[in-house]
């Protein structure tokens, strides 16, 4: 047992816990924050995606003691303040999109689509078909094509 | 239809409660549809929804809608939602009929409840057929109440009130919102009431595109999923499994060592594996990692992909038209194994005590579930309280209650409340699964007339114990099938029919016995015996000297799918110019009571097949999709739209890319890297859906795009590459990636994720 500290979704955190135990279940178990979904465990599926800095990462395959002090990390449910809203553009894009199925990957894929369209604007260009096609998180329910129009049309607001 | 319903007055009941409660059966009447022209085959006269609404007959004045003092109106709907959306539905409908706006409505999902029979069960895409004529009833009673209640107030005449968004108003200007009236419309007695429903050209809600209602809690990641409850003391659970199906375990060799271990608080031997439970999951899994097991046997032991088939080759039924004086095209056809594992894995809370149990999962037939538990606990039925939670995912996994059984177990063993989770590895490994099959077909022609279409489809057993076949026994004699068959039988026979004037089809299903976790998968059979239907078909096209449109334009029997194939083939271009190696594909199936056409272009040119991705399958791509659908009325096209999209999806999987592989006894799948379900680089980057429907009351829905989609992947495929693929998956034949270890069950989590960061 030891103690480990960041940023969460903008407040700093504490928790009690040993060092190997995989941020993920540090967030769901521990923290009772449950926006990042379980699928996998193996960094396949992409359900838990959430933000280290910024960055598009799955806390299912990080152990807690890799978190710095000053780490920020976003989850979905944090995802809104980042722009100071109450819903990030990616979220409305997705609910004027009506991509939802059952939901359980919607947390994870927006958090990817975010991350992505930061990337591709970083390199001073606009999303293409072969940029969709690179993301790997799964859709059971098959949702594919309107979490491709709600990344173009989430991607135009960002 | 519409004219059907003016005339006709429905039964409600206003029951006794605070405020205004309005109860109506649980069943919508039979349908009589226009007769079938020739020959017509037992799906078309009475399908598998006929049976489910059927059996849900006796079934009464069970389930209500209730106005709340706020003015909302809620609604527990007995059944699951598993991102299907029928929730959303079902709050369209009382919105319509209490002309109440659809954010005022709110839908809960009941518990099991045992008084409600066989009418608890989600599956054959029955849910909006067998819902849509009692809800709107309900909902009507209660809007004719509150206004009855209003005219009494005002001493003026029911007829000289309006209702709009939840206020009913008066020309002198006066007015009342629903929730002033919640209370004074409550009746003090039982008290039966009729009413007429809006015609179809009135609807204001229904028939219109609207959102998922849960969708805003979607995106914030606020939708509550089993595994995100929060029960008291109910900490993480989950079981170190054996290396074969179904393997048992003969003694635990280490529980001290592990219940010392770090966050461990407890081990228990369950009937296939050990149990563990811990502070959080990340210490589940070091746990049952750390277990030393010895194993017993399970029950497929030793089996593999070829044993199987070979089995299956033995118990073919045989052909009966010898074929003497036609031409004669015979072809067989192999269904891998595959999973109908969801993306959130299995799990289940139990908190079992003494003389009670809980329990909360995503369950859709909860009344079967609450009965085995309690028969598996030893507790009286009423003492077993069964929550139905909101699932990520199904497609036929949350029939069976496996997890919410073994939950029960290890809570009762433990004497503990457990949050019961299956690991991704569990998940495709241990749970069930769409079963190997075989189809043979053989069609005799002469003449350019089709004399004889037979087909023999041949399957591992699939299980249908979770209370379909309870309603088929209790039903079986009103079932238009003669003879004495297995629930397997009747179901096939109840789900199938072929569309073509191929004169004399028979269609049969036989099964083998062998113990593998199988169920119903999205769609159950037809996927598998459409494919090799529509394969078939263009097949004897090209005997016959004809293009695959051309030859379906003159044996298509049925006016419905005529029209959907028309369009299909008008807004797909079909024949279009495309390079060699590209090729269109196009397929129809009627099911549930809809229609629906599907024209697919795959690219499987070297270049295409050959596209680097990392530890994922490409092969051909399905560059563009059109599907068709007549739903007779779309009752929320949007969500219409939806589930043909999900069913394009999984159509492409089946076809081209996921399945799984047997050896030794155990499936060697064991992440989504292993089974490859369609992911963004196989799904068609030009997807589209055309509603096109032809009136009457809305077909299923949740399944009816899965067989259509794999047909035309596959026959757009043996165009591209000039050769009709007879095994499915078509990639089934190449090992595509590195198993990962049968022990321990679940692998460890990786520590380099922050590598990966983008």
């Amino acid at each position: 047992m030891s103690s480990h500290t960041f940023v969460l979704n903008g407040e700093r955190v504490t928790v009690e816990v040993a060092d190997d135990v995989r941020l993920l279940w540090v967030l769901r178990d521990l923290l009772g924050v449950t926006g990042p979904k379980y699928g996998c465990g193996l960094n396949v599926c992409k359900a838990c995606t959430s933000h280290i800095n910024g960055k598009a990462f799955n806390p299912c395959s990080v152990p807690v003691s890799a978190i710095k002090a000053d780490d920020e990390i976003t989850t979905i449910e944090g995802l809104p303040a980042t722009v100071g809203q109450d819903l990030h553009p990616m979220q409305e894009a997705w609910l004027e999109t009506d991509v939802a199925q059952c939901g359980f990957c919607q947390p994870g894929q927006i958090m990817t689509a975010v991350a992505l369209v930061r990337k591709v604007k970083a390199e001073g260009r606009a999303i293409t078909d072969a940029d969709l096609d690179s993301i790997r998180n799964i859709c059971r329910c098959g949702t594919y094509s309107r979490i491709r129009t709600a990344i173009k049309s989430g991607a135009a607001k960002m | 239809m519409a004219e059907d319903l003016r005339r006709r007055r429905f039964l409600g009941y206003l029951l006794a409660a605070p405020t205004l409660a309005v109860a109506v059966q649980w069943f919508d009447p039979p349908r009589a549809d226009a007769a079938v022209p020739t020959l017509p085959q037992p799906e078309e006269l009475f399908d598998l929804g006929d049976l489910q609404n059927l059996a849900a007959t006796p079934t009464a004045n069970l389930v209500s809608v209730q106005m709340n003092r706020d003015g909302s109106a809620s609604f527990a709907v007995p059944r699951a939602e598993v991102g299907q959306g029928i929730t959303t539905a079902v709050a369209m409908m009382v919105a319509e009929e209490l002309d109440l706006p659809l954010d005022k409505v709110s839908i809960t999902l009941a518990d099991a409840r045992p008084e409600l029979l066989m009418n608890q069960l989600t599956g054959g895409s029955n849910s909006v057929r067998s819902i849509y004529t009692p809800v709107r009833t309900a909902a009507a009673i209660a809007r004719q109440q509150l206004v009855a209640t209003a005219a009494k107030q005002w001493g003026v005449k029911d007829s000289e009130l309006t209702t709009r968004n939840g206020v009913i108003s008066h020309a002198s200007g006066l007015t009342a919102t629903y929730a002033s009236l919640a209370v004074a419309a409550a009746s003090s007695k039982v008290e039966a009431a009729t009413v007429q429903l809006k015609a179809t050209a009135d609807f204001q809600v229904l028939g219109t595109p609207q959102n998922r209602i849960d969708a805003r809690d979607i995106v914030m990641g606020r939708k509550t999923f089993g595994m995100d409850i929060q029960v008291p003391n109910a900490k993480p659970t989950m079981v170190r499994r054996p290396p074969t199906i179904n393997g048992t375990v003969r003694s635990v060799n280490n529980t001290a060592a592990v219940l010392a271990m770090p966050g461990v608080t407890d081990i228990a031997v369950v009937s296939h594996g050990v149990a563990v439970r811990a502070d959080t999951f990340g210490q589940c899994i070091d746990g049952l990692r750390a277990l030393d097991v010895t194993w017993g046997p399970g029950t497929v032991d030793g089996t593999s992909d070829a044993s199987v088939l070979a089995q299956l080759k033995k118990a073919e039924l045989p052909m009966l038209v010898p074929g003497l004086l036609t031409e004669v095209l015979d072809a067989e056809f192999t269904f891998a194994f595959a999973s109908n594992s969801a993306l959130e894995t299995d799990n289940a809370i139990a908190d079992v005590r003494k003389d009670s149990a809980e329990i909360w999962s995503s369950l859709k037939v909860p009344i079967v579930a609450q009965e085995d538990i309690a028969a598996q606990l030893g507790l009286p039925v009423g003492a077993v309280k069964v929550h139905v939670v909101q699932g990520g995912g199904s497609f036929g996994r949350h029939l069976f209650h496996d997890v919410a059984a073994e939950a029960a177990e290890i809570s009762q063993k433990m004497a503990k409340p457990v949050k019961l989770m299956w690991s991704r590895t569990d998940n495709f490994r241990q749970g069930r699964t769409h079963p190997m099959c075989t189809s043979r077909i053989r069609v005799t022609y002469a003449l350019g007339n089709v004399v004889s279409y037979e087909q023999r489809h041949t399957s591992v057993q699939t299980e249908f114990s979770h209370g379909l076949g309870e309603m088929l026994t209790s039903f079986a004699a009103k079932l238009p099938i003669a003879g004495n068959l297995s629930f397997a039988e009747s179901i096939f026979l109840l789900t199938q029919s072929s569309p073509y004037n191929f004169g004399v089809t028979t269609q049969l299903l036989n099964e083998i016995p062998v113990k593998f976790n199988t169920g119903s998968m999205r769609n159950i059979y037809s996927p598998n015996v459409v494919t090799a239907q529509e394969l078939v078909v263009d097949q004897l096209a090209a005997k016959m000297g004809k293009d695959p449109v051309t030859f379906r334009r003159a044996f298509l029997r049925d006016a419905r799918l005529k029209a959907v194939f028309e369009k299909a083939v008008s807004i797909g271009q079909w024949g279009r110019a495309l390079p060699a190696g590209v090729a269109q594909g196009i397929a129809v199936h009627s099911e549930y009571q809809g229609a629906v056409c599907c024209l697919m272009e795959v690219d499987a040119r070297p270049e295409t097949v050959n596209r680097p991705v990392a530890d994922g399958v490409t092969g051909p791509r399905v560059t563009k999709a059109l599907l068709v659908v007549d739903p007779g009325f779309a009752v929320n096209p949007r969500g219409l739209e939806a589930q043909m999209i999900g069913g394009i999806n999984d159509g492409i999987a089946t076809a081209l890319t996921s399945s799984l592989h047997i050896k030794d006894g155990l499936p060697l799948e064991g992440s989504w890297d292993n089974y490859f379900y369609t992911r963004q680089w196989n799904t068609p980057p030009d997807m589209q859906v055309v509603i096109a429907p032809s009136g009457g009351n809305p077909s299923g829905a949740g399944e009816l795009a899965v067989a259509p989609a794999m047909a035309a992947v596959a026959c757009a495929y043996a165009r591209a590459v000039g050769k009709m693929p007879t095994t499915f998956p078509i990639n089934h034949g190449t090992l595509s990636f590195d198993p990962l270890p049968t022990e321990p069950s679940t692998p460890q989590s990786p520590t380099d994720g922050l590598d990966s960061a983008f």
